[in-house]
């Protein structure tokens, strides 16, 4: 047929013409640019501008800091400096500050000599975390984790050994009284014996036990102080403790305020809508005031602790929010399905609700996570000094009085790896579990 | 811990018998460490160093109570405090002591339950304008606007003043002294008005520190004093004895540079003999060692050499001493004698 063709019709070409570029228009950065930035006169006008105002802000931005000074004793010696290299009139960073006080933003007043501590214990908590946020690690390592607590603990307050090995040693009677006394017992029983029995060991026993086992072994670190701990330091312990306590104390309260139980269920509503509708600074200020004058004289109550347990009941609020919308979002089939299969009340919730009511909240709890991240500054108000309350601390310094943007744009940055990766994480997750689903 | 433990028991054995007295100098002497609340940050009053040890003239009044009660300078806990929590930090016992440019009021020191102790420091608010705007006296300030710290009495003081004056102003609210900085210099207010050592120390930092002037009025006072919770007198007489040691060291001439010459042996001026603990019992009165002011003033000097380390004219601030001086010399300074 086609040779036919090709005899009869002279101008029909009879042989494939060779592939070629698209042109120029139709491709690559041209085409990009054309289709994004050109298409029309209003978007010509609006690329300008927004490329005049980009210019305008990296050509101040960039120089200042790229050309900063990084060694001087004082913000006069940093000017002297600048004088000297780009004349008077120069506007460039004095990044010394950064230099000469980054171990403290970092670290606050803990002892230089035991900053291995701190970043020990942040390794170690990296490794612990590690099997909890990627499945592919080995389940094994989860044992660390369960250790983790204690372990940094010890690493960042020091002080005897005991101290968090006899702590340890309520969950563990926990643990023990439900797997043993438990069946015996029945349920209802093995729960309430398996929450009365630590707390009287915490309360009788393990004071005493420590101390003699210390006398006894006296293995230990030196201890340091609360109030020595700052920055960073501060922010990430207060963060990540809120963090990690708050998710499963929102979950729990998601579930009371969903919960048929009368009493249990007007607690959760009022407890979320108490702690919801007051804004942390004012739960900040009842940890470090009103508890003062509730406690009795002589109570020494850490103030970190106390903020710890503030941050965590305020976030435990917003995260039962968010859970209870994923429980919502959940169609009800998937209920009537669980109580089909005999399931009682805990195994459908662990099986079936929760995993798919989280899966939804995930962008949600993160979102939580991130705003309480950075909620901890507001510890400055209290007198903690978090990065933002050193910074005020270093620029009262008489070297460094007078410096501003230097240390907002550090401590800035510092926040944004955090709480850029956390958001990463939750892409990460979400995508990964909506693969699984298909 | 077995450090403080040992200081401690130290302190209390070298005690003068007899010298039992009840409350927060016994809670000190058992934790070997007075708990003192500073400022968390205030320009040559207090501030942490690099290494991180606090420095100022606040700060200095810590380490010389620190150093008559337990005998080490060092052997104190700095509680940062703001503006909002250090009150409670001291009603609630969680310092012993406030050093914390402090105004001293009648409704602090009476509804509040509080004891001022003394004054280390006069303050007054002032006004600082850049030179250009040609201004010479607060009174021509009519219609100005200016840069002010919300919720202080200089807010209050600010208003007084205007009316009193029968002229009107238009504030800028700022929260740190920071930001005041900031917003002065980006031109956003014409006047700056907060204490006058904190108008010192902010002009100080600026780049051309001629361009701007304070003025010359200073429209409040601002008695700036470290202050213990009422009903505890002994503790109250041990803080201000050793603020008034500080000053009474200035007087006689005592320095860190004679001090170990003079209390070796007692001297023929009994004020300092008695001062210093080679006569009499003062320090035994006070429940404390007899050599307690001797180390209070070696912890960092008497009271003109705080005052020139930290925030006189040789420092960045460069404040003189004006109301500061020494009654002999014209300022308010006036220790009762020790005797």
């Amino acid at each position: 047929m086609s040779e036919v063709h090709a005899q009869t019709v002279a101008y029909v070409r009879d042989t494939m013409l060779d592939q070629r570029e698209p042109p120029l228009s139709q491709s690559g950065a041209y085409k990009w640019i054309h289709e994004n930035l050109l298409s029309s006169w209003v978007n010509v006008v609006l690329t300008v501008a927004s490329l005049w105002v980009i210019w305008a802000v990296l050509s101040h931005v960039v120089p200042w800091a790229a050309l900063g000074i990084w060694s001087a004793d004082s913000l006069a010696q940093c000017r002297e400096i600048r004088d000297q290299i780009y004349g008077a009139d120069a506007s460039v960073a004095c990044w010394a500050v950064i230099g000469e006080r980054w171990n403290q933003l970092l670290f606050g007043f803990y002892p230089t000599e035991l900053y291995w501590r701190p970043i020990l214990a942040f390794v170690l908590f990296l490794v612990a975390i590690a099997p909890v946020l990627f499945a592919s690690l080995p389940r094994k390592m989860l044992w660390f984790t369960l250790a983790a607590p204690f372990v940094l603990f010890w690493l960042i307050w020091g002080g005897a050994i005991w101290t968090p090995i006899v702590v340890a040693l309520g969950f563990v009677i926990g643990w023990a009284v439900v797997t043993f006394a438990g069946p015996a017992i029945g349920a209802l029983g093995g729960v309430v014996l398996a929450i009365v029995a630590p707390l009287l060991y915490w309360l009788l026993v393990a004071g005493p036990l420590a101390d003699a086992l210390a006398t006894v072994l006296p293995i230990g670190l030196e201890p340091v102080k609360s109030n020595e701990i700052g920055g960073f330091m501060l922010a990430t312990i207060i963060g990540v403790s809120g963090i990690i306590l708050s998710l499963p104390l929102g979950i729990v309260l998601a579930l009371g305020r969903q919960s048929d139980l009368f009493l249990i269920n007007k607690c959760s509503v009022i407890f979320i809508e108490v702690i919801r509708g007051v804004p942390l600074i004012v739960w900040l200020f009842t940890a470090s005031l009103l508890l003062n004058y509730f406690l009795p004289p002589g109570t020494n109550f850490d103030l970190m602790l106390r903020v710890i347990i503030m941050v965590t009941l305020f976030s435990s609020a917003y995260i039962a929010e968010v859970v209870r919308g994923g429980l919502a979002a959940l169609p009800k089939g998937q209920y009537e399905a669980a109580d089909a299969l005999g399931l009682d009340y805990w195994k459908s919730m662990r099986l079936i609700i929760l995993p798919q009511a989280l899966k939804i909240s995930i962008p949600g709890i993160v979102n939580t996570f991130i705003g309480l991240f950075k909620d901890t500054t507001l510890v400055v108000f209290i007198g903690l000094l978090d990065p933002i309350g050193l910074s005020n601390a270093i620029r009262a310094s008489t070297q460094w009085n007078g410096i501003y943007w230097e240390l907002f744009v550090f401590i800035g940055l510092c926040f944004f790896v955090f709480c850029f990766s956390m958001g990463r994480y939750s892409l990460f997750l979400e995508k990964k579990l909506r693969r699984e689903h298909r | 811990m077995k450090k403080t433990v040992i200081l401690g028991a130290l302190t209390v054995a070298g005690l003068a018998a007899g010298a039992a007295s009840a409350g927060t100098l016994d809670d000190v002497k058992a934790r070997g460490k007075l708990n003192c609340g500073v400022s968390t940050g205030l320009t040559g009053f207090s501030a942490p160093d690099a290494n991180g040890v606090w420095q100022g003239f606040d700060v200095a009044v810590c380490r010389a109570v620190a150093a008559a009660v337990l005998g080490d300078p060092m052997a104190v806990d700095f509680v940062p405090t703001t503006g909002q929590t250090r009150f409670t930090a001291l009603a609630s016992g969680e310092i012993d002591l406030l050093a914390r440019n402090t105004t001293w009021t009648f409704s602090r020191d009476v509804d509040l339950k509080f004891e001022f102790v003394g004054v280390n420091y006069y303050d007054g608010q002032g006004f600082m304008v850049p030179k250009e705007l040609g201004v010479s006296s607060a009174k021509e300030l009519d219609g100005a606007t200016v840069c002010i710290q919300t919720g202080t009495t200089t807010e209050l003081n600010l208003a007084d003043f205007f009316r009193v004056n029968n002229i009107s102003y238009e504030p800028v609210p700022i929260e740190t002294n920071a930001e005041a900085q900031q917003q002065y210099l980006a031109g956003a207010c014409d006047v700056y008005t907060t204490d006058a050592s904190g108008l010192a120390a902010t002009r100080a930092s600026f780049e051309a520190p001629g361009d701007h002037v304070i003025l010359p009025e200073i429209i409040s006072k601002e008695p700036l004093g470290p202050l213990v919770r009422h009903g505890d007198n002994e503790w109250g007489d041990i803080a201000r004895w050793t603020l008034n040691a500080l000053i009474a060291a200035e007087e006689y001439g005592v320095t860190s540079a004679n001090i170990a010459e003079l209390s070796a042996a007692p001297g023929n001026n009994p004020e300092i003999n008695r001062l210093l603990g080679t006569e009499g019992e003062l320090g035994a009165m006070l429940g404390l060692e007899a050599d307690w002011a001797k180390k209070a003033i070696m912890a960092n000097g008497n009271y003109g050499e705080v005052f020139e380390k930290t925030i006189g004219e040789n420092t960045p601030i460069g404040l003189s001493r004006g109301l500061n001086a020494q009654w002999t010399e014209g300022g308010l300074l006036y220790s009762p004698p020790f005797r």
